[in-house]
């Protein structure tokens, strides 16, 4: 660990995944106790594959993410576990380290480019900074980077618009913009933390499609934080489900979008807009709110929300957390649930209602 | 920007118009009869009508407003009663423009008693800023770095204590034990630079600069604090650090290149007021800068002194707010477009 601009290249690929989280708490110690924003999560990821992790506001989506980034770092955060990124320990190394390996190994992009970017700064300062930080090169050098990137990302005339301010892009191209920033240094892993959210419709889908190609040109690994099923099922690779902190459901993308086994996948489900039903349709909201992070319920952490209780029997629900365990269609698929059942469950309440015409086949 | 600039400025004249008549409506509303202030106590009458006719208080408000306003465009002589200026053509002063009136009190145009007060209050203005801008802002940033640590809750208790302490007492004791018992700085006396050279005339600056200081000092440690604690918490403080950026450079190019857009405006009208007099320092340290010389010309009853002194604090707050616009326009380029 001397040399420390080598180490992504001299690091040898040890066995496991390219991104390997284990167990990873990212606890916050306040005045009225312990918030355990994210609480053991486990997930892996190779290069050149998507995951995408989806849930409600408050799930700890953002918080897991921001701890592969380090941001945690000199705050109150209290992490532990571990964070492999290339056979590195993310969690260990010292804070120079970390902020040597930011923007460079590890990207991240942001929901609201208007407000992730300087507004007193130019466009192509902001991504010049960004190569500059990791790269020993002229302020020239930087800019024709810079420019390439911009073209690179499809900002038009990008060799004028990289003297422009962030205010005068629009928010597609503000999105674009960052996208360049977070790739002028080649990361082999991107976090987009719900890059679409804040951008209108067709703009949206001309950014995912942006990701997905440089994706493949770049070959790098990529987590996208999203609370829209429709994103996640155009981009992911394997889906992670979060509620209060912890994995409710993880399995490859298709799984868990055909076969969920986890009440609270299935809510999500319900509650997509669905563009052929009939107007009288009603969408099905999941009822009450995300629990308290500081006081979550002793059990399944989803019980007081859930419809399906009744189906377990007992107390086990409201006092017993479900390990997360194999699902019924097996592979990778696993599910944080008492329910028996589930699959059965699902294609007997649930498919009906989201989706009327895949039960008549 | 020009044509913003031009429109500023004309705007700030017509306040500035709007303002003497006010001023000028208000004294003459007044119960208190000006020329009987003017002449003096034991002032027999037929010497107040007189009084009252070199002053011009004996015309119509509009009229003497209009000559006032004539006198600031092209100069006037005083006394202001054509009869009486053939009738003693010795006693005849000579106003040029921009003539902001003649102080019967102080038997001198209000030009000169302003010529004379204002290099005091300028020169105690411009260290007071110094110190505190330099201390404030500094002070705000370490606490702002440092926040919720033992520095911090230092830095922000003794601005607070210094900024519950009045000015005349951080005054008197620094006088008293600085000063005198101490002896570290001379018993403050203001020293022109004509006479005593840079060295001597900030030496003597000290003591009332820091006095003047204090409080500001205090509020702009307060703000800066805030300020940076604000912009760190901004989105794209998050994207700087996570390009990788250094501490130093998340801390200056970004967080504080944000907060300083406030601090700028406060800093505009700070400056103004002080440039303006400040009363209560110059007092304490017996400095006969404007602020002291406003006070006895209230006491006094010295109309053509305050008009001239309240127009002049109100041309320096429309010139500060004018100077401040512009510098949004470098310090932001969201509004150099608008």
């Amino acid at each position: 660990m001397t040399d420390l601009s080598k180490t992504p290249e001299t690091t040898p690929a040890r066995d496991g995944a390219f991104l390997s989280v284990q167990d990873l708490k990212v606890h916050f110690s306040t005045s009225d106790g312990i918030v355990k924003a994210t609480d053991g999560l486990t997930f892996e990821l190779e290069r050149g594959k998507t995951l995408g992790i989806v849930g409600e506001s408050g799930s700890g989506k953002s918080v897991s993410s921001s701890a592969i980034m380090g941001l945690h770092r000199g705050t109150n955060a209290i992490l532990s576990g571990q964070i492999m990124l290339d056979g590195v320990d993310l969690l260990k190394v010292s804070n120079e380290d970390m902020r040597r390996r930011r923007g460079r190994d590890v990207a991240m992009i942001f929901q609201d480019p208007l407000s992730a970017m300087h507004p007193y700064y130019t466009v192509g300062n902001q991504i010049m900074e960004a190569y500059q930080v990791h790269n020993d090169v002229s302020k020239k050098e930087a800019r024709t980077r810079a420019i390439e990137m911009l073209e690179r990302v499809g900002i038009p005339q990008p060799d004028r618009r990289v003297d422009d301010y962030p205010h005068q892009f629009s928010g597609g191209m503000r999105q674009r913009a960052m996208i360049a920033m977070g790739l002028i240094n080649n990361p082999s892993l991107l976090i987009a933390d719900e890059p679409t959210t804040a951008l209108d419709v067709t703009v949206q889908a001309q950014i995912l499609d942006l990701l997905q190609d440089l994706q493949r040109d770049f070959d790098a690994a990529i987590i996208i934080i999203t609370h829209d099923l429709g994103v996640v099922a155009e981009m992911a690779d394997d889906v992670l489900v979060m509620y209060a902190g912890r994995a409710v459901e993880y399995g490859p993308c298709k799984e868990i979008l055909t076969n969920p086994e986890m009440p609270y996948t299935w809510g999500l489900l319900s509650s997509v807009p669905d563009l052929t039903a009939s107007t009288e349709a009603k969408l099905i909201p999941i009822r009450g709110n995300p629990p308290s992070l500081l006081n979550p319920p002793p059990g399944c952490a989803f019980e007081p929300r859930c419809d399906h209780v009744a189906k377990v029997g007992g107390d086990l629900c409201r006092t017993t957390l479900p390990d997360l365990t194999p699902a019924h269609s097996g592979g990778n698929h696993t599910k944080r649930c008492h329910i028996k059942n589930a699959d059965e469950v699902y294609e007997a309440e649930i498919l009906p209602e989201i989706a009327p015409d895949l039960v008549e086949d | 920007m020009v044509a913003y600039i031009i429109r500023r400025v004309i705007v700030g004249l017509l306040m500035l118009v709007a303002m003497s008549f006010i001023v000028f409506a208000l004294f003459m509303k007044n119960p208190v009869d000006p020329a009987q202030f003017s002449c003096g106590k034991n002032c027999p009458p037929e010497r107040i009508e007189e009084t009252r006719q070199a002053l011009g208080y004996d015309q119509p408000l509009l009229v003497q407003w209009g000559n006032f306003a004539k006198g600031v465009v092209v100069g006037r002589e005083y006394p202001a009663d054509e009869a009486m200026r053939e009738a003693n053509p010795e006693l005849v002063t000579e106003c040029a423009a921009p003539c902001l009136g003649y102080s019967q009190q102080l038997q001198m145009t209000v030009n000169e008693e302003i010529a004379e007060a204002a290099p005091i209050s300028i020169s105690i203005a411009l260290v007071a800023v110094t110190i505190w801008v330099v201390f404030g802002v500094l002070f705000g940033v370490i606490a702002a770095v440092f926040k919720g640590s033992l520095v911090d809750r230092g830095v922000v208790g003794a601005t607070l204590s210094l900024y519950a302490f009045p000015t005349f007492f951080v005054g008197a004791l620094l006088i008293n034990f600085v000063a005198i018992k101490w002896g570290i700085f001379p018993a403050p006396g203001y020293v022109p630079i004509a006479e005593g050279g840079v060295g001597e005339w900030l030496l003597q600056l000290m003591l009332p600069g820091f006095t003047l200081a204090a409080v500001y000092m205090a509020g702009y440690v307060r703000m800066t604090r805030a300020f940076v604690l604000e912009s760190m918490s901004e989105d794209y403080i998050r994207t700087a650090k996570s390009k990788g950026l250094k501490g130093g450079k998340v801390l200056f190019k970004h967080a504080l290149r944000a907060a300083l857009t406030p601090l700028v405006t406060m800093f505009g009208l700070d400056v103004a007021a002080v440039l303006g007099g400040a009363i209560i320092t110059e007092d304490v340290f017996n400095y006969y800068g404007l602020g002291k010389l406003a006070v006895t010309a209230n006491e006094t009853y010295d109309l053509p002194t305050i008009v001239g002194l309240v127009l002049l604090l109100g041309a320096l707050v429309i010139i500060a707010n004018i100077i401040v616009d512009v510098l949004y326009a470098f310090i932001d380029p969201r509004v150099r477009v608008a």
